[in-house]
């Protein structure tokens, strides 16, 4: 079964042209344990792509190497279609590919401007070493990227530990809007959270594609996978087992994959 | 995990309804009134505040009480000793804010003006090129601190009480057996001469906090700082180098220290390897006194301030009382957990009005 749809996805790969970001037999050892094994892993344009598997299947791993916090053991990755090497997750920030963590990458005593900013900080002036923010700018377009998602949060000199896990999770969106990410990793977003504020990630995770942001999507929840995904990629002990555009499976499908695997 | 049975189908469309109520609830959920905060409710929810009036209160209970506490001649005798103690205080602060502590402090206090001492004393080395060379020692010793602890993952805690031992004995080592008298130090005027109500100590003290300050909390850098001690794998995630930024603070922190030993050994004209001994506590609790966080990720220059004069007036507000001496560690003991207390209802108390 396995090898059947992934020889459909492949094709629906040259429909889409060169990807936005791909990942070519990479492969990832930690010491003596293979975390992931040779897979090849694409996000193209304008394409929300579904990651589901079991703990330990190797998507965190997969993830982390395109998030630039790993590097792969074997293979390499390309960024529209040219390879790139990501010494660190700022390099691959400066490509475009940003990343939600399941814990919500933000620091709850700073405000949310400076949570939007940090590492990519408007600079008002320099005196040598010492580069002074621009906080009008930061305030000013923090606040425009919020406002886009509908959060009616009115001041963002607000300290995020004020915020809702959704609030949260919804700024973390938002900055990866305001640096025009091409792709966003999102890994369990909708954990911990409440059912109200899962939907409401959801949604601004679907609008995503408005902004010409593709996506990959990983969570337990085959409900969600199923409903946000264009493509959906399974995996199991550290392989890549199934690969298929969302029209061709239901969720009971996915669940059985998973299930057999 | 959430499990929402009814999300596949309200993706798009029947997801407008629904959005709406969100909308509604969030807006009455209490972000709003965070808005409309008054400038003045925005500051005394700051925990510098209760230190600032903790500092009117010691202020005005010394002064009813002894009478001459504000006087001119004890004021000026405030700002003399209290550089020594607040450029410390301002380097501990930068350092707990990114995460970290400095236990050795007090030992490279003594072990910076000592090794001063004995190169130009003892080896006849020439003052500014010593003066280079025991400043390079101290961004050395922060480097070793911060780099063990970094490296090899232990506690900050413990490589810098070892580092407390060990620059400890160095300054006594560099010293020697037999005293020597102080060399001249040209520079000795620029740091510590006497203008009459204030020495130059205070004015270097009051440069590196407006620089530090604007340093920490308009700049780039002290932007990291903020991030790595509030959430160092979230900073990392997002591309910090927390490694650099938690050493610069380590370095900084023995610099200001090595310093402010220099700054004392000079108005004091006595080289004593014993100076600065429990002063590495002493600091904390000025940090932590003026709204420093244990945990890191929060703190203030303004606080490191008023936690270093609010220390400095108690010593010296206890003496000018006759009160014994001795009572000074107890009111700092008290001090530490009232403020700290203040500090962590206040936020309480603000957090639920909004």
């Amino acid at each position: 079964m396995s090898v059947n749809v992934l020889s459909t996805a492949a094709a629906a790969v040259a429909a889409r042209g060169t990807p936005l970001i791909a990942a070519r037999g990479i492969s990832k050892w930690y010491g003596a344990v293979n975390a992931l094994k040779p897979t090849d892993f694409h996000v193209g344009r304008n394409e929300i792509v579904g990651l589901v598997g079991d703990n330990g299947a190797g998507k965190s791993t997969l993830i982390k190497i395109l998030a630039g916090a790993h590097k792969p053991t074997e293979g390499h990755i390309e960024v529209d279609g040219k390879p790139v090497v990501l010494n660190s997750t700022r390099d691959a920030m400066r490509l475009g590919i940003e990343t939600i963590y399941q814990y919500n990458a933000m620091i709850p005593q700073m405000s949310i401007a400076r949570n939007i900013f940090i590492g990519r900080e408007p600079i008002r002036f320099s005196l040598g070493p010492l580069r002074i923010m621009d906080f009008d700018r930061m305030s000013r377009e923090a606040m425009k990227s919020v406002e886009t998602l509908d959060l009616g949060l009115r001041d963002a000199d607000t300290p995020v530990s004020d915020l809702s896990g959704g609030q949260r999770q919804a700024v973390v969106i938002a900055r990866a809007m305001h640096f025009k990410s091409k792709v966003l990793i999102l890994d369990e977003p909708t954990n911990h959270l409440s059912v109200k504020e899962t939907n409401k990630v959801l949604d601004q995770t679907a609008r995503l594609k408005e902004q010409n942001i593709s996506a990959v999507f990983i969570s337990h929840n085959m409900h969600h996978v199923h409903a946000m995904s264009d493509r959906i990629v399974a995996m199991a002990r550290g392989h890549k087992i199934a690969e298929m555009a969302k029209d061709e499976v239901t969720v009971e499908d996915l669940h059985r994959i998973l299930g057999e695997s | 995990m959430n499990t929402a049975p009814g999300v596949p189908g309200r993706r798009k469309d029947a997801g407008g309804q629904a959005a709406s109520i969100l909308h509604a609830s969030q807006l009455s959920s209490g972000l709003k009134p965070t808005s409309r905060k008054s400038l003045w409710s925005k500051a005394i929810s700051k925990p510098e505040f209760s230190a600032f009036l903790m500092l009117v209160a010691v202020f005005a209970a010394f002064q009813l009480y002894t009478g001459f506490f504000l006087s001119y001649a004890n004021t000026r005798l405030l700002l003399t000793i209290l550089p020594e103690l607040g450029i410390v205080v301002l380097g501990v602060t930068i350092l707990m804010i990114a995460g970290e502590f400095d236990l050795s402090v007090g030992s490279v206090f003594a072990l910076v003006p000592m090794t001063l001492h004995a190169l130009t004393a003892r080896y006849g080395v020439d003052p500014y090129l010593a003066l280079v060379l025991v400043l390079g020692l101290a961004l050395l010793v922060g480097y070793i601190n911060g780099a063990v602890t970094l490296s090899l993952g232990i506690p900050s805690f413990i490589t810098t009480l070892g580092m407390l031992f060990v620059a400890r004995s160095m300054s006594i080592v560099a010293v020697g057996g037999n005293p020597l008298a102080l060399a001249d130090y040209p520079f000795g005027d620029v740091l510590v001469v006497n203008f009459g109500y204030i020495r130059a100590s205070l004015i270097w003290y009051v440069g590196l906090a407006v620089v530090l300050g604007v340093w920490l909390h308009a700049s780039d850098f002290g932007n990291w700082i903020f991030a790595t001690g509030g959430q160092a794998q979230a900073a990392k995630d997002l591309g910090i180098n927390t490694r650099r930024v938690k050493i610069t603070a380590f370095m900084l922190c023995s610099l200001l220290a090595g310093l402010a030993g220099i700054i004392q050994m000079l108005r004091t004209k006595a080289p004593l390897p014993s100076m600065g001994t429990g002063l590495e506590l002493e600091v904390i609790a000025g940090a932590v006194i003026g709204g420093t966080a244990l945990t890191g990720g929060v703190g203030s220059i303004i606080g490191a301030i008023i936690g270093a004069i609010l220390i400095r007036s108690i010593d010296n507000g206890l003496v000018m009382s006759r009160v014994n001496a001795e009572w000074f560690r107890t009111a700092l003991g008290v001090l530490i957990v009232v403020s700290v207390v203040l500090n962590v209802k206040a936020g309480q108390f603000f957090s639920r009005r909004r």
